[in-house]
C-alpha cells in the first residue's frame, strides 16, 4: 500500500506545513524583541527603586510577570513587604 | 590568509561535532592545514569524535591560562599529515575562558594554520559565545525540525551582533548546513523542506547531509565521516561542502546511498 494511501485512510495531513508556518509567526516576534532592552528588567528595578523609598524591602521579593493575550496583556507585579514595616515607620517618622 | 570558522547551532545533538571532525579532514585532504578546536568545556567530545581521546596530555584551558605552550597541546592527527586538534579541558568549566586569553590563542592559531575550526558547545552561554567571538565564517548546523531551526535563528542574531567582526561594523560570513536530512520524508509533507529552512532563515545553504547509518559507525570508531567512508553519502555531502567552503562552486544535491548489490558486498568487505 502506497504511503499517500495510507495516509488518507489515517486522515493524517502533512504536518511540514504546519511546522513552517508555526516557526514565521514565532521568530517575525522574536526577532522584533531582540536587541530591545529587557522591558521587565527596567520595570523590575523601577518599581524596585520606588517602592524602596517608603519601605525597605528585600530585592528578591519583587517579581514582575508579563502575561500575554490575544486581546489584552496583563502585568503581574508581586511585592512581598515585611509585616513589621508599619511599626518601623512609625519609629521613624 | 588563515580563516577562523565556527561550527555552531544554538541545539545540542544536531551534530557540530560530527561536521567539525568531518569538515576539519575533508578540507585537510585537499592540502589545507587544519586546526579542529574543541570549545566545549567540561563537555569535551571532539577528541572522541577524532579518536585521539587517549593522546590528551594538555588542553585549551592549560593554553589560554599560560600552563602549556601551543605546540603541546597541539594533537597532530594520524591519519592525516595537515590535521590537527586542540582539545578542550574535560574537568575546568567554561568560566575559564577569558576573552583575552582566547584571543591570544586565536591569533597564535591564525599564524600556523589555514583554517582554524572551532566547535561551538551547545547553548548561548559562555563557551559558545566565546567560540565565536573571533570569527570569520560560520557554519550553522540545523536538523530540519521546528527547535532546530529556531535556535539556528537565534545563533544567528547572536553571530550579526556578538563578534569582534560584526562589532566593527563587518560580517561574519554565515553558511547553513542541513544535517540528517530525510528526503523522502520531506517529499511526503512529513519533514520541512530546504526551501522552507531556508526561507525562514533567510541564509545561504552550504550542505545538505543526509540521515545516515555512516555517522554513528564513524563516530564509534573515531573517525571523521569523511574518512571512515569516503564514497558514502554523508562524506561526499561534506566534501562538497568543504569545496564550497573554499570557494569552489558545486551543483547542490542531496547524496543518496548508493544500494547496488555490488556496493553493499564491497561496503561490507571493506568494514
Amino acid at each position: 500500500m502506497s504511503m499517500g494511501l495510507l495516509r488518507l485512510l489515517r486522515g493524517n495531513k502533512a504536518s511540514a506545513p504546519v511546522a513552517r508556518e508555526r516557526l514565521q509567526i514565532l521568530l517575525a516576534h522574536e526577532r522584533g524583541l531582540r536587541g530591545q532592552p529587557d522591558l521587565l528588567g527596567v520595570l523590575r528595578e523601577e518599581i524596585l527603586a520606588v517602592v524602596s523609598r517608603h519601605v525597605t524591602l528585600d530585592p528578591t521579593k519583587v517579581i514582575v510577570r508579563l502575561d500575554r493575550g490575544d486581546e489584552v496583556s496583563t502585568l503581574e507585579v508581586d511585592i512581598e513587604v515585611p509585616n513589621d514595616f508599619e511599626r518601623k515607620r512609625a519609629a521613624v517618622g | 590568509m588563515a580563516k577562523v570558522l565556527v561550527v555552531t547551532s544554538g541545539k545540542g545533538g544536531v551534530g557540530k561535532t560530527t561536521t567539525t571532525a568531518a569538515l576539519g579532514a575533508a578540507l585537510a585532504q585537499r592540502g589545507d592545514k587544519v586546526v579542529v578546536v574543541d570549545f566545549d568545556v567540561g563537555l569535551r567530545n571532539l577528541d572522541l569524535v577524532m579518536g585521539a581521546e587517549r593522546r590528551v596530555v594538555f588542553d585549551l584551558i592549560n593554553v589560554v591560562q599560560g600552563v602549556a605552550k601551543l605546540p603541546q597541546a597541539l594533537i597532530k592527527d594520524k591519519r592525516l599529515e595537515n590535521l590537527w586538534l586542540l582539545p578542550a579541558s574535560q574537568t575546568r568549566d567554561k568560566d575559564a575562558l577569558t576573552e583575552e586569553g582566547v584571543g591570544k590563542v586565536i591569533a597564535d592559531l591564525r599564524s600556523r594554520f589555514d583554517w582554524v575550526i572551532c566547535d561551538s558547545p551547545a547553548g548561548i552561554e559562555r563557551g559558545a559565545s566565546m567560540a565565536m567571538r573571533f570569527a570569520d565564517e560560520a557554519v550553522i548546523v540545523t536538523n530540519p525540525e521546528v527547535s532546530s531551526v529556531r535556535d539556528s535563528d537565534r545563533i544567528i542574531g547572536m553571530l550579526d551582533s556578538k563578534t569582534v567582526r560584526a562589532e566593527k561594523g563587518e560580517r561574519v560570513e554565515k553558511h547553513i548546513l542541513i544535517t540528517r536530512y530525510d528526503p523522502s520524508r520531506a517529499a511526503r509533507g512529513e519533514m520541512l523542506t530546504i526551501e522552507d529552512i531556508l526561507e525562514i532563515l533567510a541564509t545561504p545553504l552550504l550542505g545538505i547531509i543526509p540521515e545516515s547509518q555512516d555517522v554513528l559507525r564513524a563516530s564509534n570508531v573515531g573517525t571523521p565521516v569523511t574518512l571512515s567512508n569516503a564514497e558514502g553519502a554523508p562524506a561526499r555531502a561534506y566534501i562538497d561542502a568543504a569545496r564550497r567552503l573554499c570557494g569552489d562552486t558545486v551543483p547542490m544535491q542531496v547524496p543518496t546511498e548508493r544500494k547496488g548489490f555490488m556496493d553493499r558486498l564491497l561496503r561490507r568487505r571493506a568494514a
